[in-house]
């Protein structure tokens, strides 16, 4: 599967001439009809134009960022281009003894390394399991997923918080308190992983039964290394989520300032906090979140590439 | 009716048809269902039946050693020489009488399953300024469940348990040997390398996901909300009262803005889901065209919003639909508007833009989705298709569509309930407003039932109507998905795929 992936252009609109022999000639040599260019023109047109849609956003966003705090104002303007470039809001952001950001960014930070390990561990433990081991239950233990799976998320939330509230884990304990809410359940997103594991012949783990290997070994030593594209998937969607989650954050910290995510935090500053004085701010903690997230995501892409197009066809 | 005359209808009659179909099996759907249920629990009242005369002979057969383990478990995994069972047994069933009998009343599992009809009866008062505690109805309710968990676990293990001395009983009788506590323990390393792996992630999902939920099912029989709350006030039982109160219409009840927001949900559902289908497909097809030119660099640009942690994006892009957000004051100042365009203050406009965002949000991903089915299409098909002379269009409907729709049908239905449950796009854009005196409890005309249950948690601390609305959310995901998975042709042969 992966592997016809690969081919970089297979068509699928294709154009309305009906002289198929000439269809067979590599592209460079085929004349063109004046058809064709036009339709060609057209999707390039509708291409950038949807580039400009999808892009503005984040360059208005750095535009922005850079607006100097001092000379003009925090608050949402009527220009986009700042009129003097500065670093302030950088500055502030970094610097300053009354902001949290980076206190909310190494919360985010720490939850989100532990999460990348742990959950990834839980989901390939049971993702595996469920998918090349046949014991009784298996069924029973899918079905009762896929039932809990159609509960909101958050209901459980209110029952979390008064438990985890005994325990010390909210708002000053906020932290392990939302790397134990994060990893706990989490066996239960296992679907992309086993639809991955499903695809490894089965014959693998049969001729390694029969050289003496045990179950264990099986996994570790043969279907471990195989499965190195679905391990960096969800390494990667454990390691983003974090970076993401409002509500389950925003209800475990409630309150308390200094145990923020930086979701929650950024959008205090937007929503509830004066944001008229803090919307480049705002900006400038964004385009700090955003920058290394996206870097690390479009370096990984291909395996997310591969992680939700084989889950879409799994269902 | 033959396969060949279906195909002679025309397009309306078959989908008349084909609706049709759906609901004449839905009686025999709901027959079949009921007979299940009905084996269901005949299957169950067996199986206890079973179990107790199994019981019975087990203890009439059974050497001292098997009939002393009814009361102390795993004595007899003990003394027939596996005493990592024996121990494992044993630390159980203390650590079950531990919690059932503890010395201090007050904590013990029996108390707390005593207090569970009432939730409670003794109420916290005030002795001068120094504040007495009485029943925390919240425990009480939580930890009682916990009890009857344990107890349903306690049951199962002393069951196991006296089965383990039939087993090993019989066992020796023939001849063989019982396995050791090393076999077990290399056993888990192989044939019951299964609980390995589960243990943790089971455990997880139990305390965390199952009891939790179980928990709030049972809060929406009771009057759990801002004014009765532990540990300074107690709430009990009250039955259907809050089903009633979400659901009808009368004047003190949320009847009529639930209808509101449900059925605003079922739309923003609908078009979140199909809307960005086709025009992600769309886009796919376009970019994957023959002779367009850098295909790694579009689908790299489109996929930008998917790196970008979505609270960063949709709070920004919120801000500049805001009125003296960068869209309203740039089009002033060209000129093309007086006032601002009501984005976020009219509820229609305010629904639209949330769609017209979301689609977005939502393109990059079904252009990836996409992308990858689309190359699996034989080209062959295509090539034939141009010889009998179809035309890109009709290529697109004949092939591509229907390959697409079969491939996807089951994404299809997981992307509509998390769209159902999609409680960032709304919260982070819009936070269910505008508001509006039409609706009741805190309801804004772009709530969904998700954050309208977030609100009443959050604000309102009404946690007995939460309730009901996740159950009344699961409800609904519920019946969506029987439908669908009833209506689309049972694609998912698991083992097919190995």
């Amino acid at each position: 599967m992966s592997e016809k992936k690969q081919i970089p252009e297979v068509d699928i609109v294709v154009d309305q001439e009906a002289g198929v022999i000439r269809e067979v000639k590599p592209e460079h040599l085929r004349s063109k009809s004046g058809h064709e260019r036009r339709v060609n023109t057209s999707v390039y047109v509708i291409l950038v134009l949807m580039s400009v849609i999808w892009l503005a956003p984040f360059v208005f966003l750095v535009f922005q960022s850079f607006r100097s705090y001092a000379t003009e104002s925090g608050a949402m303007v009527a220009y986009l281009l700042p009129k003097q470039w500065s670093l302030d809001n950088y500055r502030w952001l970094l610097t300053d003894p009354s902001s949290k950001f980076l206190r909310w960014y190494g919360n985010t930070l720490i939850v989100a390394a532990f999460c990348a390990v742990l959950q990834t561990f839980m989901v390939l433990s049971v993702s595996y399991t469920l998918s090349r081991l046949r014991f009784r239950g298996r069924k029973l233990i899918m079905n009762v997923v896929l039932v809990l799976g159609m509960f909101p998320g958050f209901l459980t939330m209110i029952t979390l918080y008064f438990l985890l509230k005994q325990l010390g884990l909210t708002q000053q304990g906020a932290v392990p308190g939302m790397i134990l809410i994060y990893v706990a359940s989490s066996g239960m997103g296992y679907y992309i992983s086993k639809g991955f594991f499903d695809t490894i012949p089965k014959s693998l783990d049969e001729s390694a039964r029969i050289d003496g290997a045990t179950r264990a070994q099986v996994f570790r030593m043969i279907i471990m290394p195989l499965a190195k594209p679905i391990v960096i998937y969800t390494i990667l969607m454990a390691f983003m989520a974090p970076w993401g989650d409002y509500v389950f954050a925003s209800y475990i910290a409630f309150g308390s300032e200094p145990n923020y995510n930086v979701a929650v935090g950024l959008y205090q500053w937007v929503n509830v906090a004066d944001y008229q004085g803090f919307f480049t701010r705002f900006c400038a903690g964004g385009v700090l979140v955003a920058v290394p997230i996206t870097i690390l995501f479009l370096a990984l892409q291909k395996y997310y590439v591969e992680g939700v197009t084989g889950g879409a066809v799994k269902g | 009716m033959t396969d060949l005359e279906y195909f002679k209808l025309s397009k309306p009659q078959k989908m008349l048809r084909d609706a049709g179909g759906f609901f004449a099996r839905l009686p025999k759907g709901i027959g079949t269902g009921v007979r299940k249920l009905g084996m269901l629990i005949v299957n169950i009242l067996k199986g206890i039946g079973a179990n107790l005369s199994d019981l019975v002979t087990t203890f009439k057969d059974g050497d001292w050693k098997t009939r002393l383990s009814y009361l102390i478990m795993g004595f007899g995994s003990f003394a027939r020489g596996q005493w990592g069972r024996g121990l494992l047994f044993f630390l159980f069933q203390t650590v079950f009488n531990l919690y059932m009998f503890f010395p201090n009343a007050s904590i013990s599992g029996c108390y707390y399953l005593g207090k569970l009809s009432t939730l409670g009866t003794i109420e916290t008062y005030k002795e001068g300024r120094r504040t007495v505690y009485g029943d925390n109805s919240f425990f009480i309710l939580l930890y009682g469940v916990l009890t009857l968990f344990f107890i349903a676990a306690f049951i199962y293990t002393w069951r196991v348990n006296v089965k383990q001395n039939r087993i090993s009983e019989q066992l020796l009788k023939s001849g063989h040997k019982l396995k050791t506590t090393k076999d077990d323990l290399d056993s888990l390393r192989d044939e019951q390398f299964h609980k390995t792996m589960l243990a943790l992630p089971t455990l997880g999902v139990t305390v965390f996901t199952i009891l939790p939920i179980l928990f709030m099912i049972l809060v929406a029989f009771t009057n759990f909300d801002a004014t009765h709350q532990p540990p300074s006030k107690l709430f009990t039982w009250v039955g259907w009262d809050n089903f009633r109160q979400l659901l009808s219409s009368d004047t003190a009840s949320y009847g009529d803005t639930f209808r509101h927001v449900l059925l605003w949900t079922l739309i923003w559902a609908f078009f979140a889901t199909f809307l960005n289908y086709f025009l992600g497909m769309l886009v796919a097809i376009m970019i994957n065209k023959k002779g367009i030119r850098l295909k790694k660099m579009w689908r790299t640009i489109l996929v930008m919003t998917i790196a970008i942690p979505q609270f960063v994006s949709l709070l920004y892009v919120s801000k500049m639909f805001a009125a003296d957000g960068l869209i309203n004051t740039y089009l002033m100042k060209w000129g093309w508007i007086s006032s601002p365009l009501p984005f976020w203050t009219d509820p229609t406009w305010a629904r639209v833009t949330i769609i017209v965002i979301n689609v977005w949000i939502g393109i990059p991903y079904l252009m990836l989705i996409a992308t990858g089915i689309l190359m699996n299409i034989p080209a062959d098909l295509y090539e034939s298709a141009r010889i009998d002379g179809a035309n890109a269009f009709q290529m697109y409907k004949k092939i591509t569509l229907p390959y697409m729709l079969f491939v996807t049908g089951p994404y299809l239905l997981t992307s509509f309930t998390g769209n159902i449950n999609n409680f960032n796009v709304i919260y982070l854009l819009s936070q269910g407003k505008p508001l509006s005196l039409q609706l009741s409890g805190n309801a804004g005309h772009t709530d969904l039932l998700i954050t309208w249950l977030y609100k009443m948690t959050v604000n309102d601390t009404n946690y007995k109507l939460a309730a009901v609305m996740g159950i009344l959310v699961f409800v609904v995901t519920a019946v969506i998905n029987l439908i669908v998975y009833n209506m689309i042709p049972s694609v998912k042969n698991e083992e097919d795929f190995q």
